[in-house]
């Protein structure tokens, strides 16, 4: 008999998750159509690969390789970054051609361009991006700002939705200047109800709405083309490995809430009010990672880690102001049977100490650059580790460099397993020869004999 | 009571370094001698940045109380007379990107270490860095750089010197996060600096 997922262990809940993402479902819900027996056979072999690699129980075959993206599929296929992301169709082309050539064990889906028309309709005022204050050439940019005031933490903190919807989201775009939802304390009785809904008959807060259901077309339309990829490389064998996504509640706030400058501020002049904020956020970067993962079928969620690398905090303010949050929604993903794939940008030497004490085999580290002899060293009998293949080196070495790279890592990391091989950091430029060379090494050397 | 403020400053103490000023103006303190003592004061953010007992939020955070301080002191000080600075230093992060709290920490080591730097900002188009070296004659130039994508606009910012006949008249150093000595190689630049105190050094050794 199938035991309730209440009863399961946290360990059961992850095999059980993870067996499902190795038996794919195509949109209807039915098994999934593989292109070929062979590509049937490509996918399990991929996906168990990474899946043995996470859960340290059993050595892989040989070391999974996967790599980490930004804009490069589009440029390697021969678009600008505007085109992918006002076309569509061009989108899903390059991002399927990237993972067709390459051939990694796992990719990350087409998410990184994202609708630019929708971005226009509601005239997203936190990035600028190709054609809309960037050069079609380049990827988009992060307008950082205080799009919570130093004096906000409080109206955050008594009700964090109507803070997103009612004030953050007029600031961040421009359509939805005068958006306004109804309240929780609007649910009254009949007597008066209808009094409620004055403001959207207020033609400001009507444009907004309609600036909201175009958006939602577009979102659509967008997701009718660029949806498909995924399952089109599960068909032709390849899994998609990065999901969600949650992110650090210090992150949260300091990356496009309170702004790097902001959080640190805060530190010292508020960090009651900081400390509070983090833990309401907690439980809902949880319940929504927990929720996209079971959408996407996909239950790997990267965690994007910005402000708590080497030198961002000392380790004293680490302890107090990233890694507790931090933890609690590592495990909370953790008792879902979800898999944090935690990208640690940048250097993460000083707090490998401090990111040991995490249950056994349930949580992947990417590094950048960290020392990943030492990341071996102190996470190797814990967790799955991976990364750090500088992207200089794909972008201006040559070759037989990647390759004496690649083979350094495999002999640094590989032993025993729960190692994925892969580039350090999102990858924009790179040349072709050079990123054949690391996968291609990955599988010839990487065999565990 | 000299180098209270220094203490004060430096130990990142706000409400007690303002409430310091306030008094010491009201005592008939010379503002400029208060100057003096925040300069010292940063100066040693600046030393205990390096030697890593300061982290990025205590930097941002004596930027911060500098800036009250300062706001206070400004109505009482004729004029900011920029005396004995070392030289010039042009910085600035380069076309196509706009990572910042890197290029801040070199402006800021810099200033502490007594340099004159003119911030060009973010997404610095390579004819910009040109003029200002034109305009100021500086002989130092700092690109700073996160994105790979840097590399290019780094190389071609120096193309862009060597064009305008300037190449031999300014240094150029280079470093952000995945800036390497290869990329250095790369793009032409005469030094790479793995840290903001690499960045004063190289300075020094130039000016
Ligand atoms: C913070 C951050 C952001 C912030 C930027 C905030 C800001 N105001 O700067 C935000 C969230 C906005 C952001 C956005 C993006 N980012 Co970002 N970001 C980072 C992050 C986490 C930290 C960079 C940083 O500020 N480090 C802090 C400084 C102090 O570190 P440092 O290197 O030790 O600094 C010293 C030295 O470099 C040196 N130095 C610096 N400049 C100079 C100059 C000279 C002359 C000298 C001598 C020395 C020197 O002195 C400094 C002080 O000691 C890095 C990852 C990482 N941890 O490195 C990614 C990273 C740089 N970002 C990356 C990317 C891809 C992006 C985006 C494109 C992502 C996206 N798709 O949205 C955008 C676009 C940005 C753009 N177009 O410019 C990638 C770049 C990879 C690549 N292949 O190009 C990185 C490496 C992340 C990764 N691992 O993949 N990012």
């Amino acid at each position: 008999m199938e035991k309730k997922w209440e009863e399961m262990s946290s360990d059961e809940k992850q095999e059980a998750q993870l067996q499902k993402w190795l038996s794919p479902k195509d949109p209807e819900g039915n098994d999934l159509q593989f292109q070929s027996p062979q590509a049937e056979k490509a996918f399990k072999e991929r996906a168990t690969r990474l899946k043995d690699a996470i859960q340290m129980k059993k050595r892989p075959d040989r070391v999974p390789v996967f790599t980490i993206y930004g804009f490069f599929p589009a440029l390697y296929a021969g678009f600008t970054p505007q085109e992918v992301m006002y076309d569509y169709d061009k989108c899903n082309i390059a991002w399927k051609k990237y993972v067709l050539d390459f051939a990694p064990d796992g990719h990350i889906g087409p998410w990184v361009p994202g609708p630019g028309k929708l971005f226009d309709i509601l005239d997203y005022k936190l990035y600028k991006w190709p054609g809309h204050g960037v050069s079609p050439e380049y990827g988009y940019q992060c307008n950082e700002g205080e799009y919570m005031k130093a004096d906000e933490y409080d109206a955050f903190i008594d009700d964090p939705s109507n803070f997103y919807s009612n004030i953050y989201l007029p600031r961040i775009f421009g359509a939805l200047e005068h958006f306004t939802t109804p309240h929780i304390a609007d649910v009254l009785e009949m007597y008066g109800a209808g009094l409620n809904f004055i403001p959207y008959g207020v033609p400001p807060v009507q444009a907004a709405y309609k600036a909201l259901l175009e958006a939602g077309n577009e979102a659509l339309k967008y997701i009718g083309v660029v949806g498909a990829c995924n399952n089109e490389l599960a068909a032709a064998g390849f899994p998609t490995f990065w999901d969600g996504p949650a992110k650090a509640p210090f992150d949260m706030i300091g990356d496009t809430l309170r702004g790097t400058k902001g959080i640190m501020v805060d530190m010292y002049r508020q960090p009651d009010k900081l400390l509070k904020a983090m833990e309401v956020m907690t439980p809902l970067v949880v319940k929504n990672a927990v929720a996209g993962a079971k959408v996407g079928g996909v239950p790997i969620v990267a965690v994007v880690m910005h402000k708590g690398a080497d030198g961002f905090l000392s380790d004293e303010q680490y302890k107090k102001f990233y890694w507790p949050t931090f933890r609690r929604v590592l495990m909370g993903l953790i008792a879902e049977g979800i898999v944090p794939f935690c990208f640690a940008e940048g250097g993460y030497n000083s707090r490998l100490e401090i990111i040991r004490d995490l249950p056994k085999g349930k949580v992947i580290w990417w590094l950048d650059r960290t020392d990943m002899a030492k990341a071996k060293e102190v996470l190797g009998d814990v967790a799955c580790i991976g990364g750090n293949l500088p992207p200089g080196l794909l972008a201006v070495g040559t070759p037989q460099q990647v390759k004496d790279y690649t083979k350094k890592l495999i002999d640094t990391c590989a032993k025993g397993g729960g190692y994925i091989l892969g580039n350090g950091t999102v990858m924009e430029q790179a040349k072709p020869e050079n990123l054949h060379a690391m996968i291609d090494t990955a599988k010839e050397y990487g065999v565990y004999k | 009571m000299s180098g209270e403020l220094v203490k004060l400053l430096s130990d990142l103490k706000e409400p007690e370094a303002l409430a310091f000023v306030e008094k010491a103006l009201g005592g008939g303190v010379d503002p400029v001698d208060l100057l003096g003592e925040t300069k010292e004061g940063m100066n040693i953010v600046g030393q205990r940045f390096a030697s890593q007992e300061y982290f990025i939020p205590d930097l941002v955070f004596s930027g911060e109380i500098l800036k009250g301080i300062n706001k206070m002191l400004e109505p009482h000080l004729k004029k900011r007379e920029e005396a004995g600075r070392l030289g010039k230093v042009i910085m600035g992060t380069v076309a196509g990107d706009i990572h910042d709290i890197g290029k801040d920490l070199v402006v800021f080591m810099l200033d502490v270490n007594g340099y004159e730097v003119m911030d060009l900002g973010v997404d610095v188009p390579a004819q910009k860095f040109v003029d200002t070296i034109k305009d100021t004659g500086s002989t130092v130039v700092g690109l700073s750089g996160f994105l790979t994508l840097a590399y290019d606009s780094m190389k071609q910012t120096i193309e862009a010197m060597n064009d305008a006949g300037l190449r031999d008249k300014a240094k150029v150093m280079i470093g952000g996060g995945q800036i390497t000595e290869e990329i250095r190689k790369y793009t032409g630049a005469d030094a790479y600096g793995k840290d903001a105190m690499e960045a004063v050094k190289l300075a020094k050794g130039w000016i």
